[in-house]
């Protein structure tokens, strides 16, 4: 009786490589890492450089050429009132729509948690995630249709009697406006509107793993459901809550096309960077005014570290 | 959490207006590309008629934008289903040094404002003096494709059990044949769900692009500039109904392709 070897002979060069491979594992985990941390490595975080490379450039007030060199000069320019007012004016307003949103997401999320099951659970899952998925520009151009002077919040209002508080909404200093579509409410609807559904995602997660056990203990104590929302489920909901807030935050703190499409004429950080990259061809003071945003969040991430956030993702 | 007691009417109410809140303002997008008036957006509209699609059809300017939209979709999602699948296959196979912040770095594309990816291609794009391109456009697109489909096709890794994999070895294949017969066809409906989520995801993209195209101009960067000067507004609606529905569909297909699982696609944008 002949003896066999126990593994089958090599038959081809994809043999020869599936033993190399398994020899050396490491290898195979560096070839498919490789290329997405090349591509990501060179292309992102080397631009990501590139924007704080110039960020500390500054710009010749003469030439209107870029001055390669050192300096912070840009960043001081940040503190001028007029750019100062713009960095105090996006961030006033992304936490007015956090709070908007946190508002408006908390039955949404909590009906989806707490009562929704089989289809109806399926039902909300598709109603939160499409409006999430579909496009971006189709959702800010039916706020502009919506809110435009001659358009259905106006029809809305002449036919139920209310135009007195909507004149009366709009009359009102700062927020005001001629319309909807010009006015800081405008901008404010607009923006929890299209970033809402990144807050009821994770305070839904949050919600469904409160207990039910929790639930009843207290109701079993004698709270009332007004005191057991307070006590018991607003509390352990919070982290899936400031996990949303940091959604909404960060996007509105980014965002240049809504207070562009809906809003008075007075700028955001967004359009701020917009306009200094293009037609003002102040590269440095663009990428200084989009640094704002990751020092903002990078502050703001810090807090929600601390509040136990993360574990919500 | 769940509870057999019926939610009280206030909770119900919330739930109901907010989720109307979310989907009638879309609805409008549809009733406008019917209406007669083009100068303003009358409501009710004076009269509905169904020429604007064929005024839509006839308008020359549309179609380069939507080709140039098609196409660096389709480049984009081709790099993004490689690039990000070979991070999930890496993800998933070993636990090594540095992990967690490869899978912070897929995800902060994404994470951080679109403002911020398209101001950094800008700089580096200044810095390197490389002039604007098709290309450019497709760089910062498949930079946050990659996340997209990383998500879906780790999910999918992780619900593959090892075992199937070990009998293959077992049964003689070598790798190559393994990941053929046995990885890509459980990997496959993952992927097509993760590569139409890019696809719709890298199609309806503004922000990022009017810092990549230049003189460019895709489909969403032509509708930016019909809402700030508008012309023939119910051609932007009808224009709008196309961008919707083109991004709208893959991702109820991706839905339906992955609902079995505990990680249903788009969880994640």
């Amino acid at each position: 009786m002949t003896t066999r070897p126990a593994t089958l002979p090599v038959r081809g060069p994809g043999d020869r490589l599936s033993d190399l491979f398994w020899r050396r594992p490491r290898l195979l985990l560096a070839l498919l890492i490789g290329p997405p941390l090349l591509w990501l490595g060179v292309v992102y975080l080397g631009s990501l450089f590139a924007l704080l490379l110039q960020s500390f450039y500054s710009i010749d007030e003469f030439s209107g050429l870029v001055v390669p060199e050192f300096t912070l000069k840009t960043y001081a320019e940040l503190i001028r009132p007029s750019n100062f007012d713009i960095i105090l004016r996006t961030v006033m307003m992304a936490a007015a729509v956090t709070a908007g949103c946190i508002v408006i997401a908390f039955p949404i999320a909590y009906y989806a948690a707490r009562y929704a099951r089989g289809r109806w659970k399926a039902a909300f899952y598709l109603g939160v995630m499409l409006p999430l998925w579909s496009s971006y520009l189709v959702k800010v151009y039916a706020w502009k249709l919506i809110l435009a002077k001659e358009g259905i919040v106006t029809w809305a209002a002449e036919g139920t009697h209310t135009s007195g508080i909507l004149n009366a909404l709009l009359s009102l200093p700062v927020i005001g406006g001629n319309s909807l579509s010009t006015s800081y409410i405008g901008t404010w609807i607009v923006f929890v509107y299209v970033w809402i559904p990144y807050m009821i995602l994770p305070m839904q997660a949050a919600l469904e793993r409160v207990p039910t056990s929790m639930i009843e203990a207290s109701s079993d104590l004698g709270a009332s459901s007004g005191q057991t929302l307070r006590t018991v489920i607003l509390p352990l909901a919070l982290p899936g809550v400031v996990a949303g807030s940091i959604f909404t935050f960060s996007l509105t703190l980014g965002d240049y096309i809504i207070p562009q499409i809906v809003g008075s004429s007075r700028l955001f950080i967004g359009q701020a960077v917009y306009t200094l990259q293009g037609t003002a061809g102040n590269i440095p003071l663009a990428a200084a005014f989009a640094v704002v945003p990751i020092a903002v969040m990078l502050v703001y991430l810090a807090i929600a570290k601390r509040m136990g956030a993360f574990d919500a993702l | 959490m769940h509870s057999d007691a019926r939610a009280s009417f206030g909770l119900r109410l919330g739930a109901i207006l907010g989720l109307l809140f979310l989907h009638l303002p879309i609805a409008l997008i549809f009733l406008y590309a019917f209406t007669t008036e083009e100068k303003s957006y009358q409501f009710p509209p004076p009269g509905l008629t169904l020429k604007w699609f064929g005024v839509a059809w006839e308008r020359a300017d549309i179609w380069p934008p939507l080709y140039l939209s098609l196409k660096v979709a389709a480049i984009a999602t081709a790099l993004a289903l490689i690039l990000g699948t070979l991070c999930a296959a890496a993800m998933t196979r070993t636990r090594f040094f540095g992990r967690d912040q490869i899978t912070l770095l897929v995800l902060l594309p994404i994470a951080l404002p679109g403002i911020i990816t398209g101001m950094s291609l800008r700089s580096a794009f200044a810095v390197m003096d490389i002039p604007f391109s098709t290309w450019t456009i497709v760089l910062g697109h498949a930079t946050f494709c990659i996340v997209i489909v990383y998500n879906n096709a780790v999910a999918r890794f992780r619900r593959l059990s090892g075992s199937i994999v070990e009998a293959s070895t077992d049964l003689g294949a070598n790798g190559f044949q393994t990941f053929r017969h046995v990885i890509l066809p459980n990997l496959g409906s993952a992927l097509l769900a993760g590569g139409m989520l890019a696809f719709a995801l890298s199609f309806d993209e503004v922000i990022v692009t009017t810092f990549t195209a230049g003189q460019q101009s895709t489909l969403p960067i032509w509708m930016l500039q019909e809402l700030i000067r508008p012309r023939q507004r119910p051609v932007t609606n009808v224009v709008a109904i196309v961008v919707f529905a083109a991004t709208f569909l893959p991702i109820l297909i991706a839905y339906y392709l992955t609902r079995e699982g505990h990680e249903t696609a788009g969880g994640g944008k």
